[in-house]
């Protein structure tokens, strides 16, 4: 019996899951609603099968997420039993931080940055699962499996432990906690072919469908509401898009596309020649600014 | 060499979606690591194997042609180091430092690259990426042939266990594609690898920066009639390793989701199993068999090493997380010592007698480094005496753990015979060790119980044993305030005796200096005779500056609850240093002393100390006032 490569991503990734709900307190799986969050979702669901997961999911809202899925989020929560929390920067909130106004920086430092932080100091959480993976960008290359922060959330790059074999070290101080990333070592295209064989539900935005959609500074931005601020020149259409990634839907380039299955979807993956980040305005600011992100807190 | 996957799918009317996808599922995975000096041109090689295979995409292709403009060092050409050279801080010195994963696929295989950096201090990156690979590709380069580096390399990788070494000489392109050269090279490395036990290597010559011989056949080498480098790792077998071994699987995790089941979680280390077969529980050697493989997508009547499975037992075995399933018909050892070489990786150097934790599998303990024989030089492969292990350097040692586990031999289960050391202050990852052997010392000599027992022995003295540690500054009057204590403790009727620092370093300690790893031995040997004192029914006074938080706690875990009394002599470096009774902090602020606690040596203040004293504001005679009363307050004295 020899396994497959995804049978062995597989197999990782449960190992990873297991060992922080053994060796942490209090973990959470932050939970974003997108493909990648979907996958670390059923493997955590296999991992302790016939139980259920022992930790609660964790969503981060920015109040700027595709309406789909908030709607996904509630559903998939719902059917699957599993409790839900979801936190809002009350601060930001107050002070209306709107990507329009504001910039995709303050924006997302704001609502994802400073909000997560709240939301793991509010319940005290020791562990967080998240679905990075190492081959989004180059300083998730280099970022550990299980990867320790500071009491202010703080990664250093250059304090990171070693991790070999199998084994995790995930001792920690009162107040430090640990992001563990149990896709690491998948790739976009791993994740949609483990989706597509396990039958794993996702967000309906990821197929192409006909939807409203602006043109701007060379992104197709969808209007999910009415809070885009129209300028002189926008004009308005109906074109027939589909998403590669998930994030706030002002910051989330749309693309044009026929790829309305699973099997089209990635079809159209092995046909493209376009990275999957790039259509998110937060990785451009700067040189090397997911590195500066994540020193500062950021998943 | 068939073009990668992206390309061959181009083709639609060659296969069809299904057909592709089919393929997919039945791909395999190789992890390889690349080994190689900054000059080697290993992150060009890594670009390269990106770029071959279609891994760049547009947007990342055209920052990489804006990079290589501004920090390329390959003229106008495209610098695919850039592709890989990851965190802002490296980009800007030009060398990467640390372990990065890279991915990319072929038509059989996805494959997952540690690359790890090649320079000397970097022993810690290579054996971290190493412990995970099937596979190591080891940089030559063609104008320089085997150096140094090559051979620590190639050392740490058969080390770790790597049973596939491909030899890449690379820059054939600037030696004219001479295979003289490339020749006279291999017979260069098979001298030396025949040296170290390193029987089976591949050499293949290769020009990373134009891309011969690395995903397609160069038409520079027509003399080369052996696979691409490509070709190489998507056909070797390295499946058939882990799987032929001893069924052996580390329980993660007890699954207890109602009373009627308990489920055993753990990642299959080695090995295979069916259902029904016959299982060992360790230590502990509980027999029973296989009732259940479960998984989400219903029972599997077997399961293989790699897989991550919840099993459960015919018979209700209390097994719990870190024991160790097993076939029966080969056991590891279990053993509370081992013989283990230990790779050091922190800039805190190991010190032998401290205590660390160990991980092991799912388990974890407490383990002290007994003996450290000698040290091994990485470019030479001498052996060296060696008192105390630096960052980076590799030694052979002994260790002692708190309890008896379950241990393989390294070379015969990595999985089960690997191991981390985390240190128990900072919780860092400080070093990985593999397993030698188990020792089976500590069989023979058997611990005598006594009729004649501590309590037996306090009792005939009416009084309760235990010691007072005494810590702090040179000259901040632990000596004098312990021996105003034991005259009062004395003069009560008590029976009491002193291990004071100095007079203990003129006999039982003579051998040994100040060095951090003889402090700690220093420390050893006295909590040692403490507790063999308390075991003889005596109040023992303790003082030893004792500058570290580890060894205090080592002489703390050596007592029972509620008999080690930390006394904390607290006093400024400034008043200590104008008592100067013995003079010393003159000499060490001289230089002619070194190593001496509040110069140039750290003393850590201690975090919860039974009893702490300020020199600084109170006498000795008050001192030892205060101490006495506490002493009473907790119970361990009366009426004195």
């Amino acid at each position: 019996m020899r396994l497959s490569h995804l049978q062995r991503l597989e197999a990782e990734s449960i190992h990873i899951i297991r060992e922080v709900v053994a060796e942490c307190d209090n973990p959470v799986m932050l939970y974003s609603i997108g493909k990648d969050s979907a996958v670390m979702l059923h493997l955590a669901i296999k991992a302790f099968y016939p139980a259920k997961p022992p930790f609660p999911l964790l969503h981060v809202d920015t109040t700027w997420k595709f309406k789909e899925m908030i709607a996904f989020r509630d559903k998939t929560a719902r059917e699957l039993g599993l409790e839900l929390l979801i936190h809002i920067n009350p601060e930001g909130l107050a002070a209306g931080i709107n990507p329009f106004v504001h910039g995709s920086a303050i924006h997302t430092d704001v609502m994802k940055t400073q909000g997560l932080k709240q939301a793991l100091d509010k319940w005290k959480f020791d562990a967080a699962f998240g679905g990075a993976r190492r081959d989004e960008e180059k300083s998730r290359a280099k970022e550990r499996i299980f990867s320790f922060r500071s009491t202010e959330h703080r990664w250093d790059p250059k304090q990171q432990r070693p991790e070999l074999w199998h084994l995790y070290n995930a001792r920690k101080h009162q107040g430090e906690s640990i992001r563990v990333f149990p896709l690491s070592n998948w790739t976009e295209l791993d994740v949609w072919q483990y989706i597509y064989q396990e039958g794993i539900p996702v967000v309906p935005l990821y197929f192409a469908a006909r939807r409203p959609v602006i043109e701007r500074d060379g992104m197709l931005m969808m209007l999910d509401d009415d809070r885009v601020p129209i300028r002189a020149g926008d004009s308005g259409q109906i074109k027939k898009v589909r998403f590669r990634t998930l994030g706030c839907y002002p910051l989330t380039g749309a693309i044009e596309s026929e790829a309305d299955t699973i099997e089209a979807v990635i079809e159209e993956m092995l046909a493209t020649t376009m990275s999957e980040r790039q259509g998110r305005v937060i990785d451009r600011d700067a040189t090397a600014s997911m590195e500066k992100k994540k020193q500062e807190g950021y998943f | 060499m068939r073009p990668l996957e992206m390309q061959t799918f181009a083709q639609p009317h060659v296969r069809t979606l299904e057909d592709y996808l089919a393929a997919l599922e039945r791909k395999s995975l190789l992890r390889f690591i690349t080994c190689g000096s900054v000059d080697d041109g290993k992150s060009t090689l890594i670009g390269r194997l990106l770029y071959d295979s279609k891994m760049i995409c547009d947007d990342q292709l055209a920052a990489l042609k804006s990079d290589s403009k501004r920090h390329g060092t390959n003229g106008a050409r495209l610098d695919f180091a850039l592709l890989v050279d990851g965190l802002a801080a490296e980009r800007e010195q030009g060398i990467t430092i640390d372990v990065a994963y890279r991915y990319f696929a072929t038509e059989r295989r996805k494959f997952i690259v540690a690359d790890t950096p090649g320079h000397e201090q970097y022993t810690r990156n290579m054996i971290t990426g190493a412990s995970t690979a099937d596979a190591a590709v080891i940089l030559i380069d063609a104008c320089h042939g085997v150096q140094t580096q090559t051979r620590r390399h190639s050392y740490l990788a058969s080390l770790i266990g790597i049973r596939h070494i491909v030899l890449a000489i690379n820059k054939m392109d600037l030696v004219g594609y001479s295979k003289a050269t490339f020749d006279a090279i291999v017979a260069d490395y098979r001298a030396f690898a025949d040296g170290i036990g390193l029987a089976n290597f591949v050499a293949i010559p290769i020009a990373a920066r134009d891309g011969d011989n690395v995903a397609f056949a160069s038409a520079h080498m027509p003399w080369y009639e052996g696979a691409t480098l490509i070709e190489h790792l998507d056909t070797v077998d390295v499946d058939i390793d882990r799987a032929t071994l001893p069924f052996r699987m580390c329980v993660q995790w007890v699954n207890r989701p109602n009373a009627s089941f308990r489920g055993f979680c753990g990642t299959i280390a080695s090995g295979a199993l069916r259902r029904g077969d016959p299982v060992f529980v360790l230590p502990g050697k509980r027999q029973s068999r296989i009732a259940r493989i479960v998984t989400h997508d219903g029972d599997q009547n077997e399961a293989v090493a790699g897989q991550s499975v919840t099993l459960t037992l015919e018979d209700e075995i209390d097994a719990s997380r870190g024991d160790v399933f097993c076939a029966g018909s080969a056991l590891p050892g279990v053993a509370d010592q081992i013989e283990a070489t230990i790779v050091w990786m922190a800039d805190e150097p190991m010190l032998p007698g401290r205590p660390y934790w160990l991980k092991i599998g799912a388990k974890q303990v407490v383990a002290t480094i007994t003996a450290l024989k000698h040290s091994v030089n990485v470019n030479t492969l001498e052996q060296v005496a060696a008192k105390t292990l630096e960052l980076n350097a590799i030694g052979i040692c002994n260790l002692k753990f708190d309890q008896a586990i379950p241990v393989d031999a390294y070379a015969a289960n990595a999985e089960t015979g690997g191991f981390i050391l985390i240190d128990r202050m900072t919780n860092a990852t400080v070093g990985a060790g593999l397993t030698r052997f188990p020792l089976r010392r500590s069989r023979n000599i058997h611990w005598h119980s006594v009729d004649v027992t501590k309590r037996a022995r306090a009792e005939l003295k009416t009084q309760k044993p235990f010691v007072l540690w005494f810590t702090g500054l040179s000259g901040a009057g632990k000596s004098t305030i312990a021996n105003l204590v034991e005259k009062r403790l004395h003069a009560a009727g008590r029976h009491t005796t002193m291990l004071d620092g100095d007079n203990v370093r003129h006999g039982l300690n003579k051998d040994l200096g100040f060095t951090d790893a003889d402090r700690v031995e220093n420390l050893r040997r006295a909590a040692e005779v403490a507790k063999l004192m308390v075991d003889a029914g005596l109040i023992v006074m303790a003082s030893f500056i004792s500058p570290f938080e580890s060894e205090r706690r080592m002489a703390r875990d050596l007592f029972e609850p509620g008999e080690f009394i930390e006394i904390f002599v607290d006093t400024t470096l400034a008043a200590a240093e104008a008592r100067d009774p013995k003079q010393l902090y003159a000499k060490a602020r001289r230089g002619e002393l070194t190593n001496f606690t509040g110069v140039d040596s750290p003393y850590e203040r201690p975090a919860n100390p039974e009893i702490a004293v300020d020199t600084s504001a109170m006498t000795a005679d008050a001192a030892s006032e205060a101490i006495i009363a506490r002493l009473s307050a907790l119970g361990l004295i009366h009426e004195v």
